[in-house]
């Protein structure tokens, strides 16, 4: 009766609960491309946990036919954290928002990029908080009108590429719910990273946001206003890539081709150890209204936290032998009465 | 100044001694204490030990903010606490005299530093006059010794430099008390090889400064006589000695063994309960895993994780952090996995007093979450009993699947008391099996997994680990279906799963509670946790003049032993002593009614046997 002599379909990651998310939802094509993931991946069903938070995108564990919680707001990364330690042969993917875990919980997502947690963590960003019913969230724009903020938003936005970078998560990327190939490869891409995983979804939220990310991820803007980071390969972008990106004195910058020759142009090496050109373009896009890099910024090696861990388990077995607890209790010293 | 020929003093024989070690924090007065409890107890004295540090790591040298103190009780017959004053202070410096000498009895010893008695010392004390010339010394025993002095002479043929030579002081005030009370030098000389391995000079300034306190009590003409403690009348068997910390430590490890599960302990560092982190950091051999966590709640997150994933899940910590966890404790009420918060409790509210005892969380650990949220509680007694009292509450929650409070304090936790040693195997199976097969059908009569299906006798729900094949399932904080456990937001449904979550805890299977003292008295005393001790204490005393006294102690408080109400119900007068404004009878008069008096205390310092003998006394007049 296990999954692992059968090829799964989508249908078989599904529940049978019915999904309650809002009509025309952003997370409606996340939820698609995930299902449709899964059988490409080759993993079981039952070695598999999502993990979330609290917010729209936390109901995701609902509609996956796998093991899951549904936490509280913020904690998903430390909850998943304990379980990735406890159990490391298991996938287990971390699902929230930008309020959940930009705001509530940035705490425990940088500590878990920067300890290299095998977590693959799915951030969907709308730069609002829908569940709450639309006030900003630390994703919107200043000035944001919302009801919290009737005059505008005084909150300058965290940017979760340049956060993951600065926490030196060892594989960070970006994807839109426009583009389900692209969400497929990235989710791919940061399941097989053994680590941490972070994994931007640019994602509308059709009723208290809507169309927030259109200046980008609409079809008629993609090819001026989307660059595709391949590795090995210049950034470059446009109908006919005519533009390009170069690193001008410590800054990223949107050039025309034209004008500086394709040599000019930046390499990118997702590979490179030092994130500080990963950085650089995660600063090139002050929001969805000009060039934005999509795709993996970094993808490095680095020891996995629960591998380390268990090899200190096996360090002190191998030294000190199994624990046994008649001579623990007898360690520090013992009389006869 | 010294007679080289040995004097033959007289030896005499005492019951019991109560010596507080004080000094500075930089020198080594808890080393001292320790060393002089473990030559104790390896003679077969009874003990009990209570240490007092300051809250700052070095709070500047010489004051009274920065006075160490460790306290020793040993005795030849058998003992509950460290004692309510002691007998004998040695004093270190100004600073560890004034602060320490209304606490010693009248008529007490004092061994003094008199080289630590500068006049910036005096006056970084806060003394105007010289207490050692003013008389206010008067009416105690007091014994000069010029400590620094002669260590420095005595360590100076090893080579080692005035100002190094100074830090052996401690061996020195340690050789004079081994003196003293007929302390064997052998084991000290062992200890100091052992300590300092690796460090020739330090084991020769501090060998050699032993000696000379040692030889000091034996040759000064200071002293009238020595002392002997017999060693005390105990049950059989094989004894270490042990802290209500490390105690709690080894408890996780050894349920983690007899329920045949992986430890994980996720935990933020905070005073008093960080010892538990470092002594468990310590057993990797076990298969424990330690995660010190970003912060209070990652600490309990990551615990409610790994249970999920199939761990005997820790999380420790004192009440800041308790607060701090309290919605994640919430969600683990919820889910129903098991959990074991360890509250360490200190003084508060706020950061409080960080290093002192206090009881005060007792109605946070019951209510201290949003809506209904019962979790079960239970408290040691003892530093030893911390042991049982760990494993107790993993049972509860492994066989409950439940969030559990097992509450200490301050006080057990770095005091320390000989421990008879268990035998391994009478410990109890406290294991449960995972579940791995369908536990439903669908409507078309496929197998099911309904991860909300309880147990009929225990109401605990089937725990079923990631990893096991056909059993997925989702939890989660929203309310859950009866059963199945999808989301569910019916009335009746919410109305069911209140009273089913409240049902569980109330039905689990603590013991009743037994009577100690005279069960046939019209007067008892209530306690839990830590005031244990110093109740037994005082209810022997009580006995020993007439008095009749019954005791009823709880190690569980949620739920309570089934015949906790009759019992109370049959005395006329019940009083309870505890560390806080009376919360154990607050919980007690609201579920049966019964007018129990509070006994209360709240400075920072557990209560004596005294102040209990003397509650009681006049409770009983008064009835």
């Amino acid at each position: 009766m296990t999954d692992t002599s059968t090829r799964t379909e989508p249908a078989d990651w599904a529940t049978d609960q019915e999904v309650r998310w809002c009509p025309g939802c952003g997370d409606y094509s996340i939820l698609t491309a995930m299902r449709m993931l899964m059988p490409e991946l080759e993993v079981d069903r039952e070695n598999t946990v999502f993990v979330s938070g609290i917010g729209c995108a936390a109901r995701f564990p609902y509609y996956m036919n796998t093991y899951g919680m549904h936490g509280i707001h913020g904690r998903a990364p430390a909850i998943a954290t304990g379980l990735a330690m406890a159990r490391p042969d298991l996938d287990v993917w971390v699902i929230g928002g930008d309020g959940d875990m930009m705001s509530i919980g940035g705490n425990h997502l940088i500590h878990a990029l920067r300890r290299n947690v095998n977590l693959n963590i799915l951030l969907f960003n709308n730069m609002i908080y829908g569940l709450t019913k639309g006030q900003f969230s630390p994703t919107s724009e200043v000035g944001k009108v919302t009801k919290s903020s009737p005059m505008g938003s005084l909150d300058s936005p965290f940017n979760p590429m340049s956060v993951a970078l600065g926490a030196e998560a060892s594989f960070v990327a970006r994807t839109h719910d426009m583009d389900r190939q692209h969400m497929m490869e990235m989710f791919r891409r940061a399941h097989d990273h053994k680590g941490a995983s972070i994994v931007e979804v640019f994602q509308n939220c059709n009723v208290f946001n809507d169309g927030a990310w259109e200046g980008i991820t609409k079809k008629g803007n993609r090819d001026s206003n989307l660059i595709s980071l391949e590795h090995g390969k210049p950034v470059k972008f446009g109908a006919d890539g005519e533009f390009g990106v170069v690193i001008d004195n410590g800054t990223a910058k949107v050039v025309s081709v034209a004008d500086v020759g394709e040599s000019a142009l930046l390499v990118h090496d997702e590979t490179k150890p030092d994130p500080s050109t990963a950085f650089m373009l995660s600063r090139l896009s002050r929001g969805p209204f000009e060039p934005t890099p999509i795709g993996v910024f970094r993808a490095v090696e680095r020891i996995e936290y629960a591998t380390s861990s268990t090899a200190q388990l096996a360090m002190a077995q191998n030294d000190k032998g199994a624990g046994d607890l008649s001579s623990l209790l007898r360690s520090r010293g013992t009389w006869q009465v | 100044m010294t007679d080289t020929a040995p004097r033959e003093l007289p030896l005499q024989e005492l019951d019991e001694v109560i010596i507080r070690f004080a000094g500075d924090s930089g020198d080594g007065m808890q080393l001292t204490g320790d060393q002089f409890t473990s030559i104790s107890a390896a003679l077969g004295n009874d003990l009990a030990t209570l240490p007092e540090f300051p809250a700052e790591i070095r709070a500047p040298q010489g004051t009274l903010a920065g006075v160490s103190a460790f306290q020793v009780r040993i005795s030849d017959f058998a003992i509950t606490t460290p004692g309510d004053a002691p007998t004998v202070l040695v004093a270190m410096n100004p600073a560890a005299l004034k602060a320490q000498l209304p606490n010693l009895v009248q008529g007490g010893a004092i061994i003094i530093n008199t080289d630590a008695f500068s006049e910036k010392n005096l006056e970084k004390a806060g003394y105007e006059s010289n207490p050692l010339e003013d008389g206010s010394l008067d009416g105690y025993r007091s014994y000069p010794v010029p400590m620094s002095q002669i260590t420095r002479d005595a360590v100076a043929e090893h080579g080692v430099k005035p100002r190094d030579a100074e830090r052996s002081k401690n061996f020195f005030a340690l050789g004079l008390i081994s003196w003293m009370y007929t302390r064997p030098v052998e084991p000290t000389m062992e200890f100091i090889g052992t300590k300092f391995r690796g460090k020739e000079l330090v084991i020769k300034a501090n060998e050699a400064a032993f000696h000379a306190g040692y030889n000091f009590g034996e040759t000064a003409e200071l002293f009238e006589s020595h002392y002997e403690i017999k060693p005390a009348e105990l049950p059989k068997g094989e004894y270490t000695n042990v802290n209500g910390n490390t105690a709690i430590a080894w408890g996780c490890a050894a349920a983690g063994q007899l329920a045949r599960l992986p430890v994980f302990l996720g935990s933020y560092p905070i005073t008093p309960a960080s010892d538990i982190l470092h002594d468990l950091s310590e057993l990797k051999h076990f298969g424990v895993r330690t995660f010190q966590a970003e912060d209070e709640i990652a600490a309990a997150a990551s615990a409610v994780g790994a249970a999920f994933g199939g761990a005997l899940a820790f999380t420790t910590t004192s009440g800041p952090g308790v607060a701090l966890k309290g919605e994640t404790l919430g969600l683990a009420v919820s889910l129903e996995l098991p959990l074991v918060v360890i509250d360490i409790q200190r003084g508060g509210p706020s950061t409080g007093l960080p290093t002192k005892p206090e009881q005060a969380d007792l109605l946070m650990a019951m209510y201290g979450r949003h809506s209904e949220s019962p979790m079960p509680i239970v408290a040691p007694k003892s530093p030893a009993d911390c042991f049982n009292a760990a494993i107790e509450a993993c049972r509860i929650a492994l066989r409950y699947r439940t969030p559990v409070m097992l509450l200490s304090d301050g006080y057990l936790a770095t005091s320390s008391e000989p421990w008879l040693l268990p035998d391994i195997d009478s410990l109890p199976d406290i294991g449960v099996d995972f579940h791995t097969g369908f536990n439903g059908t669908n409507e078309d009569g496929d197998g099911i997994f309904l991860p909300y299906l309880r147990d009929s006798e225990t109401l605990a729900r089937p725990w079923a680990i990631p990893g096991t094949p056909d059993l997925m399932h989702r939890i989660g904080g929203i309310e859950k279906e009866d059963e199945s456990g999808n989301i569910s937001y019916d009335p009746a449904n919410h109305q069911k799963m209140i009273d089913l979550r409240a049902a569980k805890i109330e039905g689990i299977d603590v013991p009743d509670v037994e009577v100690a003292g005279d069960p046939d008295a019209d007067f008892c005393m209530l306690g839990w946790g830590s005031t244990w001790g110093a109740i037994d204490a005082a209810v022997d005393r009580l006995q020993a003049a007439g008095k009749k006294v019954a005791h009823v102690h709880l190690t569980h408080l949620n739920p309570f032993p089934k015949n906790l109400g009759e019992v109370l119900s049959k005395f006329e007068t019940v009083i309870c002593p505890e560390m806080n404004a009376g919360q154990l009878v607050d919980l007690v008069r609201a579920k049966y009614l019964l007018d129990v008096k509070p006994v209360n205390k709240m400075n920072g310092v557990p209560f004596t046997t005294a102040e209990i003998e003397s509650a009681a006394l006049q409770a009983i007049e008064a009835s």
